[in-house]
């Protein structure tokens, strides 16, 4: 037996551009916008909205649905930046605290320094993203999960939030900064409310949605949102073919810190004080607001837009259950049975779309 | 359709000889200590361009070591490690890739949920526009991506589907077209086949083949004799960390490389054992004077 011939495979011949391997058949329009996560939260949206339209004859009002748009912004606000995290990998549980951190820090700056309004804001930004440097740090650094070290931060953050409130101000709650050089500025920025067609529109929907059109950009057309959802999906390869991982999950972590921010800022300048308090419970609302929104707990998958249905469908049951006159005590529960029925829906419906 | 064209499908492949006198990558003699333990001793290989050079070789028979050299994660400790006739001595993976040496691993570094197009340029992408909107191109990305994987004959219905619906061998066919692509000169597949099934393997080596007709050197790592054989042009098997055979395509049959791989020696021990258990067909199996029987051994295996 021998077998002195030439290498017996040869390269293949090159295909003509029409061909396709042929294994994949063509699935229907319908079927392929199902498999899409966020069209299955759109849909959920849609139908939340449409029952509490029949159950609730108030949210027929334009001012009714200006307030749930409302009502949904201050948690969408949020929502995006942790759907991104989520996207690449990690979570955050210390969102909810930071918003209160970030507007006890802008809070106390200004009032116990007797600055203007302006430096509190900055020295929050600074805090908020100082926050998720430290998460994010720790998470790559370590490789501990991120559950552990944002549940670190989140309890570290409650208990500073209310030692040190009291320990500056004797109290539980920060003081009034409303008559402070800049404050009406701020609150323009932050808290204000535009006049669309006799209807008082507050300026954080507007914000809420630039972000996450922001975020959708950059998370498809982006080097930046290549590397997210690679970071999320495989670590270990992205880290092989070059893409910066911890920069990445760092600034992640910071990201959510400036949704904090953004909506501790808010808070402030609505409400002029702030209770230090406040603010726990809401993380677990946000990461459900990206889970239904089609983000794949694990990372790697998901969008950003599909969180702002998710968002709203929140702020849509919040409101809806008071407008239809019912004991808000239900809200919770609700939104547990949303929780679940939107992830069954979805894994139901990507099982059915991506089967082949 | 009446066309008096030939029919010949696609492009022909350009017909250029391979200059086979001047290597890419050479190791001579070189060899790997880590700490008391030798790993590695006194192993010599040559790349050239266009051919394909296959290391043989049992579980811990330094191939990893062997290749962790060439792409860069270890360092050589003795002997020599050229690239372009220059003495080399990597420190990153970065900086093999630099030189356009490229390894395939295992696991290849693909994110499984991300789109083709995405994986193939992950790390590397193509953009456009100054910089606050600064973005992807993806237009020239896809098409790009399309037109590489069909130079490597890889038909994909849709880039846009997550790699981790295609099969393995298909999304080490994806690696290898990737590496082409960002300028590899060498090619260093580690096990491509070894968790493939037979039809898949056949499309691996496929474009193996490819790649080497497009004048890549080719390191094809493997303990498949017979995957080897269908694609190698020169085989090396390591033994216990050191060259134990090294032989051109001409100077071997395929009946003898198995034999080098499988051990030789040790086979006809293990023929002896087996013989004692019943039930085990050992007619079949080689004598002992043609498992032992000496095919271009080199001289590191004296020492």
């Amino acid at each position: 037996m021998t077998q002195h011939a030439e290498p017996a495979v040869t390269s293949p011949p090159a295909p003509g551009l029409k061909d396709t391997d042929g294994r994949s058949a063509e699935r229907s329009m319908i079927v392929r916008l199902l498999a899409r996560p966020d069209v299955g939260v759109f849909l959920g949206a849609v139908a939340v909205y449409v029952f509490f339209l029949i159950a609730a004859p108030p949210v027929r009002d334009a001012s009714s649905m200006a307030n749930i748009l409302y009502q949904s912004s201050t948690l969408g606000i949020v929502t995006v930046p942790v759907a991104l995290l989520m996207i690449g990998g990690e979570f955050d549980l210390s969102a909810g605290v930071g918003v209160i951190t970030s507007a006890l820090t802008a809070s106390m700056t200004a009032y116990q320094l007797s600055m203007n309004v302006w430096v509190g804001v900055i020295a929050a930004l600074i805090a908020s993203l100082a926050i998720g440097f430290f998460n994010g740090w720790m998470v790559v650094k370590t490789g501990l999960p991120s559950f552990l070290v944002t549940l670190g931060s989140f309890l570290i953050l409650q208990g500073v939030n209310l030692a040190v409130t009291k320990l500056v101000t004797g109290n539980v709650a920060t003081d009034d900064i409303s008559t402070m050089d800049g404050f009406d500025q701020a609150k323009k920025v932050f808290a204000s409310s535009f006049d669309i067609g006799g209807v008082q529109v507050k300026i954080t929907v507007f914000w809420w949605l630039l972000f996450a059109a922001i975020a959708t950009w950059v998370l498809l057309r982006t080097k930046y949102g290549n590397w997210i959802f690679a970071v999320g999906g495989n670590r270990e390869s992205a880290r092989a073919v070059g893409v910066p991982v911890a920069f990445t999950k760092i600034s992640l972590f910071m990201l959510v810190g400036v949704g904090a921010w953004f909506v501790g800022m808010h808070q402030l300048f609505s409400f002029n004080t702030v209770q230090s308090g406040e603010g726990v419970g809401i993380e677990l609302i946000y990461i459900s607001g990206a889970v239904i929104g089609g983000c794949l707990l694990t990372g790697g998958a998901g969008s950003a837009i599909g969180p702002v249905f998710g968002a709203f469908m929140f702020g849509m049951v919040q409101q809806g259950i008071v407008y239809a006159g019912w004991n808000p005590d239900w809200f919770k529960a609700f939104l547990g049975v949303m929780l679940l029925g939107a992830v069954l829906i979805n894994l139901w419906v990507q099982r059915t779309a991506t089967r082949r | 359709m009446t066309t008096n064209e030939t029919g010949t499908h696609g492009a022909v492949l350009a017909d250029r000889a391979p200059e086979k006198d001047s290597p890419v990558v050479e190791l001579r003699n070189a060899g790997k200590a880590y700490g008391n333990i030798r790993a590695l001793h006194g192993v010599s290989l040559t790349v050239h361009p266009g051919q394909v050079t296959c290391v043989l070789g049992d579980n811990g028979a330094g191939k990893s070591t062997l290749i962790k050299i060439i792409s860069g994660l270890h360092q050589h400790t003795e002997g020599e490690f050229l690239v372009d006739g220059e003495p080399v001595r990597f420190s990153t993976p970065r900086e093999a890739l630099d030189k356009g040496i490229a390894t395939v691993y295992q696991d290849l570094a693909v994110v499984p949920l991300m789109p083709v197009w995405r994986n193939f340029f992950l790390g590397s992408e193509m953009t456009k526009g100054p910089w606050p909107l600064r973005r992807l191109d993806i237009e020239r990305m896809k098409k790009t991506a399309d037109h590489e994987l069909r130079e490597m004959g890889i038909v994909l219905d849709d880039l846009e589907q997550p790699i981790g619906t295609l099969s393995g061998g298909q999304r080490q066919c994806v690696a290898i077209a990737r590496a082409v692509y960002f300028g590899a000169r060498v090619l260093i597949l580690d096990e491509p086949t070894a968790a493939l099934g037979v039809k898949q393997s056949g499309v691996v080596l496929k474009y193996v083949a490819a790649a080497r007709d497009r004048g890549l050197g080719v390191i094809f790592i493997t303990h498949n004799p017979h995957h080897a054989y269908m694609v190698g042009d020169h085989f090396s098997v390591l033994r216990l960390g050191t060259m134990e055979l090294s032989a051109e395509r001409s100077q071997i049959t395929l009946e003898e490389l198995t034999n080098h791989m499988a051990g030789g020696a040790e086979l006809a021990a293990l023929k002896h054992e087996l013989s004692q258990v019943r039930g085990v067909d050992v007619e079949e199996l080689p004598e002992e004077a043609d498992l032992t029987a000496p095919v271009a051994v080199t001289k590191e295996a004296a020492s």
